[in-house]
């Protein structure tokens, strides 16, 4: 499956750019996740993250189809 | 309205957004930059959004704002790219027909928005490095 992932703040600049395309076999977001973690040195555990697909908040067990948009959503600092 | 601006905020303009017949009370909040946190000395913020998310989970607020307290108007507007010390970040205004109403949800608007929206602030120290903050609060 093919996955484009969006990265913001910190995560993105440890995954150095802020979006690519992924070939994974992860299948829900929670694979994924550790999948990129691992790749990518994230060292932010699932529980501090809230995850988007497609532009909406979604949850962890969210099963992906291909071409999904997946933003994982570090903890947020506006105002 | 919620919106993500990349321009200068137009205080002006949104205020005058904010008019209606009813409206006996108006409340606004500006955030702006300062030169300090945490005890470390700042000189500028670069802000970072999901603009796509962000847009819509403020509007989600204001709308939330809009059936728990009696308003007229509600804006909200939230600045991305390079900040100045003094530079408005944020800025919501609520009109409404009596100040109760209009304070309380202008403080609704502004915590849930610095809660839940996606937008993310770095920190430009005097010494030359950065830094992302993400508190360390439970995500909802």
């Amino acid at each position: 499956m093919n996955y484009r992932l969006l990265y913001f703040a910190s995560l993105c600049d440890a995954a150095g750019c802020a979006e690519e395309q992924v070939a994974s076999d992860a299948r829900d977001v929670s694979a994924l996740y550790a999948e990129l973690a691992a790749r990518h040195g994230f060292t932010f555990t699932p529980d501090r993250l809230r995850v988007a697909v497609n532009g909406a908040f979604t949850d962890w067990n969210h099963r992906l189809v291909d071409n999904d948009e997946v933003v994982f959503v570090p903890p947020v600092s506006g105002g | 309205m919620f919106a993500i601006s990349e321009a200068p905020i137009d205080v002006a303009g949104l205020q005058h957004g904010l008019e209606a017949d009813g409206a006996g009370a108006v409340v606004c909040f500006e955030g702006r930059v300062r030169n300090y946190n945490e005890g470390r000395a700042v000189n500028g913020l670069s802000y970072q959004a999901y603009i796509e998310l962000a847009e819509a989970e403020g509007r989600r607020i204001v709308e939330e704002a809009r059936s728990r307290f009696a308003v007229e108007r509600i804006s909200c507007v939230h600045r991305v790219g390079d900040l100045a010390l003094g530079d408005v970040a944020v800025w919501a205004g609520v009109s409404a027909g009596h100040r109760a109403a209009a304070f309380d949800a202008c403080r609704y608007v502004i915590d849930e928005v610095k809660a839940r929206v996606p937008i993310w602030k770095c920190e430009h120290y005097v010494e030359g490095d950065s830094e992302w903050l993400h508190p360390e609060s439970t995500p909802k």
